[in-house]
């Protein structure tokens, strides 16, 4: 009998054995994060479909209702801005747009700025030198004035937006994540590791990698947002996204201008541009406690 | 003979310049044998062992011989200084093991026991999943963990000092080296805790015929646990010999300070 149990023990943990299925675990048990999974869940869904859903488009305007305010009557339940266009249609397009900004450039920088900031600090002397010398050369180049290079250059696309934002966004995950790693280096664990002949690339991911996803991840969540606001002001600048297409960003934008006659076309894009940031700012928080054993 | 280490000299290149940190060191171990390194801090015995690992901080020169003699017989024995990185990864963890002084910092905290335990056997001796969980389970219980199955899954965090070193041990058992180097395995633990985990260490050598290099600067654990001892005083060999003599006949001055010095248990 006892035999048997410990043989279950032994399948289960020959099963359950990985951090993400333990994270996943924690994370289930935290409503917080699940709620703004939930409700985030909704949010990009709506992005998604809603413009199937109503007979308007974002770019044609209804002549009959100018200015008018969140209603069922006319079939604009957001109301329309002050050249007759669906602010509900117009909410659920520019959402798609951010979000995609948001979380590609987001994962970008992730991906970018973990794999070389990792590296930079694992490896350490003058490599590390020399890769965190390039950050810096990059870190002092103008932005404003690299972008407007790079539409002059290649003129103005979605994809242009993304490779520029992406290109700055890593360099402060890069410079974050090398910090960290230096600290993690010098634990006993990364030395014992290396004692039992684990090899470098071993230790950066089963070791140092493990080690920086809570801190990862907050900085993910709060990317994100930055990220966001930054497609605002670009498209503000006339950088990003143009007329009639438009972002959260873009529609908060154009809505304080016209705050005082119409607050709808400030309040509603900016419930849904916020609604989103806290989601993820929730489900970053819940992600890191999840990520990090020590802490139940 | 396992181990042959002949005039091991290391020295640091600092900005105040050059610092000698162990001159002309020689000793040998036979397989199953235990040797004891006895000396204070900064005397130079954790450097000599790092420095059989090839695991100097950048700034250190190494030289001298330190043969390991070859896993099958007939084959030449491996020179570990001055080895390649390839060669030495090779030996570390699954030829020669070590045991850390502090139990609670040795192993990563974002992973459970058996990630860490499998991954070494999978590394090391190429076994399977399955196979690396039983064989991990196998030595928890060797090292006398409870409910080693179930604890097998728990993160570090959730044991105490004693049951981490001896998840430490497990580990470093569990590809059965040949040589065990344990840089002072029992300083960060309670006296009735470090018995045990010396018993732990001596039963399993037993059953393995693992060879033993215990560093430590207890007198009376080395005279529980070895046959022989090398005495250390900053970077010199002062005394080398068997338990009995080192303990009974003491030849330098310095070996004949540090018996009087510390409480004896045993001799």
């Amino acid at each position: 009998m006892a035999k048997s149990t410990q043989q279950e023990a032994m399948e289960k943990a020959v099963k359950g054995n990985s951090l993400g299925r333990d994270a996943m675990r924690r994370l289930a048990a935290n409503k917080a994060a699940i709620a703004s999974i939930a409700v985030l869940g909704l949010v990009v869904l709506m992005v998604i479909v809603g413009p199937w859903l109503t007979p308007n488009n974002y770019y044609s305007q209804d002549y009959d209702a100018i200015w008018q305010a969140p209603t069922l009557a006319h079939g604009h339940i957001f109301g329309t801005d002050s050249v007759g266009r669906d602010l509900f249609v117009r909410t659920m397009v520019g959402g798609r747009i951010s979000l995609m900004v948001g979380i590609v450039t987001a994962f970008v920088s992730l991906l970018i700025g973990v794999a070389y900031g990792a590296t930079a600090g694992f490896i350490g002397g003058r490599i590390d030198g020399f890769m965190m010398r390039t950050v810096d050369i990059l870190y002092a180049l103008p932005f404003m004035f690299l972008v407007i290079l790079m539409v002059v250059f290649f003129g103005q696309s979605l994809f242009l937006m993304f490779l520029a934002i992406g290109a700055v966004s890593w360099l402060d995950m890069a410079r974050i994540v090398r910090g960290q790693t230096l600290t993690i280096k010098q634990q006993p664990y990364v030395e014992a590791a290396r004692m039992a002949g684990a090899s470098g690339t071993a230790i950066i991911v089963r070791h140092i990698v493990p080690n920086l996803l809570g801190l990862i991840v907050v900085y993910v969540t709060l990317t994100i947002p930055q990220v966001i606001l930054f497609e605002s002001f670009l498209s503000f600048l006339g950088l990003g996204v143009q007329e009639p297409m438009t972002s959260w960003g873009a529609l908060i934008n154009d809505g304080v201008g016209e705050m005082g006659r119409a607050p709808w076309l400030l309040v509603i894009p900016s419930i849904f541009l916020a609604v989103t940031l806290f989601c993820f700012n929730f489900i970053g928080d819940g992600l890191r406690d999840a990520l990090d054993p020590n802490d139940r | 003979m396992l181990l042959d280490v002949q005039n091991l000299k290391i020295d640091f290149e600092t900005h105040a310049g050059r610092v000698d940190a162990v001159h002309d060191l020689s000793f040998s171990i036979d397989r199953g044998e235990a040797v004891g390194i006895v000396g204070e801090s900064g005397s130079g015995k954790s450097q000599s062992v790092l420095a059989l690992m090839g695991l100097l901080a950048g700034n250190a020169r190494v030289s001298g011989s330190a043969k390991l003699a070859s896993a099958q017989a007939g084959e030449p024995s491996i020179e570990l200084v001055g080895a390649k990185p390839r060669v030495l990864r090779r030996v570390r963890g699954a030829r020669i093991a070590m045991i850390f002084q502090d139990p609670m910092t040795a192993l990563n905290p974002h992973l459970k026991i058996s990630t860490q335990m499998i991954e070494l056997l999978r590394t090391h001796r190429g076994m399977g999943r399955r196979e690396a969980m039983k064989a991990a389970i196998e030595m928890m219980e060797a090292v006398r963990i409870p409910e080693a199955a179930r604890r097998i899954k728990y993160y570090p965090h959730q044991f105490s000092g004693g049951m981490r070193q001896r998840v430490m041990i497990a580990m470093a058992l569990s590809c059965e080296p040949e040589l065990l180097i344990a840089d002072e395995p029992t300083t960060a633990l309670d006296v009735t805790v470090q018995d045990e985990i010396l018993d732990v260490i001596a039963e399993l050598r037993e059953r393995t015929n693992t060879a033993l290099l215990l560093i430590t600067h207890d007198l009376g654990v080395v005279a529980g646990q070895c046959s022989r001892a090398l005495v250390m005083r900053a970077g010199d060999l002062v005394e080398h010999g068997s338990i009995d003599k080192v303990f009974n006949a003491p030849e330098a001055e310095y070996t004949r300070d540090l018996l009087a010095a510390i409480p004896r248990l045993e001799g």
